[in-house]
């Protein structure tokens, strides 16, 4: 069906429905997609798209942040991580910062990498930052085991690995927002398949939609979740994800992390959110090989991210979007990860809204 | 000096002795070979008419060797495109040298014999130049920088002040393939892409749309770092006007849309290094897009959008859904060393 004549019938359905309804899409990469094809253009007035705390950079507590900092200072470790988190504010400092002012850290693609150069410069610690849902905790776990075979002694991680589930419930339990349905993550659910979500129908009456990342896609996600007479769990990216979702690759996970205690920046701590390595693998966990000394958090005042991450408060409702938060100076996490809802609400901001 | 093996430029090559003069005239001059250069004199005597168009650029791409060329290329390519904006004719050029002491001499040889052939191609000749050897960790491996003399060819005066509302837009070919070409060169996907940096020099091109329509091409820019999108706000900050493009008419190779696809890259953001965008009067539009059409290397040039009174300072996008979207510069370092 072309894109068009789906958005009409979201239009139609919507309308039909005689009242507002508010969907959220959790995972990061909706966000960007939406803001970036200017889908909510395509959307009746009555239809609101909120976002989650779906993006893992966005979500990691300022005080975990600073913990990776402090170890980047550690004059024998190299800190490895992802792009995305290197501009992201820590309490008095961003890694970016760090960097120019003399920590060697070091952005890669992939956890192998960070093996690979653990195995070629034996003489640092290299320690991999590890942050990200059940998409990349399975890549870190892979990457744990392979230093293991290899016989590293210079490789470990800061596990700050958190699972989806558990904050959708607190949301719901939380009920700030109303909230009529979800667009469930593409990605964590080719691993988690669906079963995780299925409490959201049983036991708050919402549904759910698993949806990819085409604009057509998120539309189809919408169009589901408008014509389902009874709350329920569907599948919309059916090309990916399967109920049962990848086994394989849950083991993995499962033999190298153990649920712990998680703190989400904007939802606290949430009990059994997080993995923490295994005490068989504690040679490879950078906690117990380093002592970390971080220092108070100091959140940035007047930062909103935590109620944007809940869904409470929209992105261009925070007083500091774009006047004193923007993503040359960012003040808080949500305005400078590249899936981050701030950022996305900025660097697309809708014609309407900027002209 | 022998020509190959694992001979390896030193120290002493940057002292201003025999070793330099050694490296100056059987890497440089004879690469290079024009008579100007040959007379190795401090700096080259040029004889012009007219107004001249003067530029500058370094280049530290890494890693030096990519699909589609080497920095030697990049560097000739870069700085004849910029004089090119200018409407200007390339007369001269020169190369100035950082090498890192240990580099391998056959591999500046052979960088320099690229440099050559896109000289050659823009039919400019490198007249002067400098070398300088730094200690081993003081510079990685080569950088090169390029400075460029040119004619102007036109009357008129272009830029962005010159450009009106009603004026169209049109680009020169397909976007992104330069800074995927050196990501993929540097490793950095794990598969493989097939890409090859777009890199040329367009003086050729830009004098046939010159030719097609003298004072009706306003605006000419290379959309090099920051890209496609860096390019079109910066003209409609400083012209104080509108951009108005159509997504679809923005022309990216399959190859470079499913890579920007798997990693979250836009292409309208990476660096192009063989592309010019050019605003045109409308009355002369397509005169000038069929002479770009009829370079080869403007085969898949395209009118893209146009400049508008409305929205005076934004670029607006219309996606292939219809919906629309402001174009904003990209922030911070996107990637680093890619020119």
């Amino acid at each position: 069906m072309p894109t068009a004549r789906v958005a009409e019938l979201v239009a139609e359905l919507a309308g039909e429905r005689g009242r507002e309804a508010t969907f959220m899409e959790v995972c990061g990469t909706h966000t960007m997609a939406i803001a970036r094809y200017g889908l909510r253009q395509l959307l009746p007035p009555g239809l609101r798209l909120v976002s989650g705390p779906g993006c893992p950079v966005c979500v990691t507590a300022i005080g975990d942040l600073d913990r990776v900092v402090a170890l980047g200072r550690l004059p024998e470790v190299t800190l490895v991580t992802f792009g995305d988190l290197m501009r992201v504010p820590a309490s008095r400092t961003t890694l970016a910062r760090e960097r120019a002012t003399g920590a060697d850290v070091r952005v890669v693609y992939s956890p192998r990498d960070a093996v690979e150069l653990a195995a070629a410069e034996a003489e640092r610690q290299v320690v991999f930052a590890g942050i990200g849902f059940e998409t990349t905790a399975p890549t870190v776990a892979a990457a744990i085991l392979e230093a293991q075979q290899r016989g590293l002694t210079n490789f470990s991680v800061l596990s700050l690995h958190k699972t989806m589930p558990l904050p959708l419930r607190l949301l719901m339990e939380l009920g700030e927002t109303p909230i009529d349905g979800f667009i469930l993550p593409g990605h964590v659910s080719v691993i988690t398949g669906t079963a995780c979500y299925e409490f959201l129908a049983d036991e708050f009456g919402v549904g759910g939609v698993v949806a990819g990342f085409e604009p057509d896609d998120v539309l189809e996600g919408l169009l589901m979740l408008l014509r389902q007479k009874q709350p329920r769990i569907e599948i919309g990216y059916r090309r990916a994800v399967r109920p049962e979702g990848n086994p394989v690759a849950r083991a993995l996970m499962e033999r190298v992390f153990a649920p712990c205690d998680a703190d989400w920046r904007g939802l606290g701590v949430i009990p059994g959110s997080g993995l923490a390595l295994r005490a068989e693998y504690a040679q490879f966990d950078a906690t117990a090989r380093f002592a970390i000394e971080a220092g108070e958090p100091d959140e940035p005042k007047g930062c909103a991210c935590g109620e944007v991450l809940r869904g409470v408060l929209d992105p261009a409702a925070c007083p500091l979007f774009g006047v004193r938060c923007t993503p040359e100076d960012p003040v808080g996490a949500c305005m400078v990860s590249s899936e981050g809802s701030c950022a996305a609400r900025y660097r697309y901001r809708d014609v309407e809204e900027w002209l | 000096m022998s020509s190959g093996g694992d001979e390896r430029v030193l120290l002493g090559h940057g002292s201003g002795g025999k070793l330099y003069r050694d490296l100056v005239r059987d890497v440089f001059v004879a690469a290079f070979a024009n008579p100007v250069l040959e007379r190795l004199d401090d700096a080259a005597a040029l004889t012009t008419s007219g107004r001249i168009a003067f530029t500058t650029d370094s280049h530290v791409v890494q890693p030096l060797r990519f699909a589609g060329g080497d920095i030697g290329r990049l560097a000739v390519a870069g700085t004849v495109n910029d004089l090119a904006t200018a409407a200007a004719r390339p007369l001269a050029l020169s190369a100035a040298f950082v090498i890192e002491e240990g580099f391998l001499l056959r591999d500046l040889r052979q960088i320099c014999a690229s440099m050559a052939a896109a000289a050659a191609e823009a039919d400019v000749p490198i007249v002067t130049g400098d070398t300088k050897v730094v200690e081993r960790g003081a510079a990685d491996g080569l950088f090169i920088t390029t400075t460029g003399v040119g004619e102007i060819v036109v009357e008129h005066e272009l830029g962005a002040g010159t450009v009106r509302p009603g004026d169209e837009v049109l680009l020169s070919g397909t976007i992104g393939d330069h800074a995927l070409a050196v990501l993929a060169a540097r490793g950095e996907f794990k598969f493989t892409a097939d890409v090859a940096s777009d890199m040329a020099p367009l003086w050729g091109l830009v004098s046939l749309a010159l030719e097609a329509a003298g004072d009706g091409v306003r605006f000419l820019r290379d959309p090099t770092r920051g890209g496609l999108t860096t390019v079109l706000a910066e003209l409609a900050e400083s012209a104080r006007l509108g951009v108005e493009v159509e997504e679809a008419a923005i022309p990216v190779s399959a190859a470079v849309r499913s890579v920007c696809d798997l990693l979250g890259y836009d292409p309208l953001v990476l660096a192009n290094e063989g592309k010019m965008v050019l605003v045109v009067a409308p009355e002369r539009a397509a005169e000038v897009l069929a002479a770009v059409q009829s370079h080869p290397l403007g085969r898949q040039a395209q009118r893209i959008g146009a400049i508008t009174g409305d929205h005076p300072g934004r670029v607006v996008l219309r996606t292939s859904f219809g919906t629309r979207r402001v174009l904003d510069m990209p922030v911070g370092e996107l990637l680093p060393r890619i020119c």
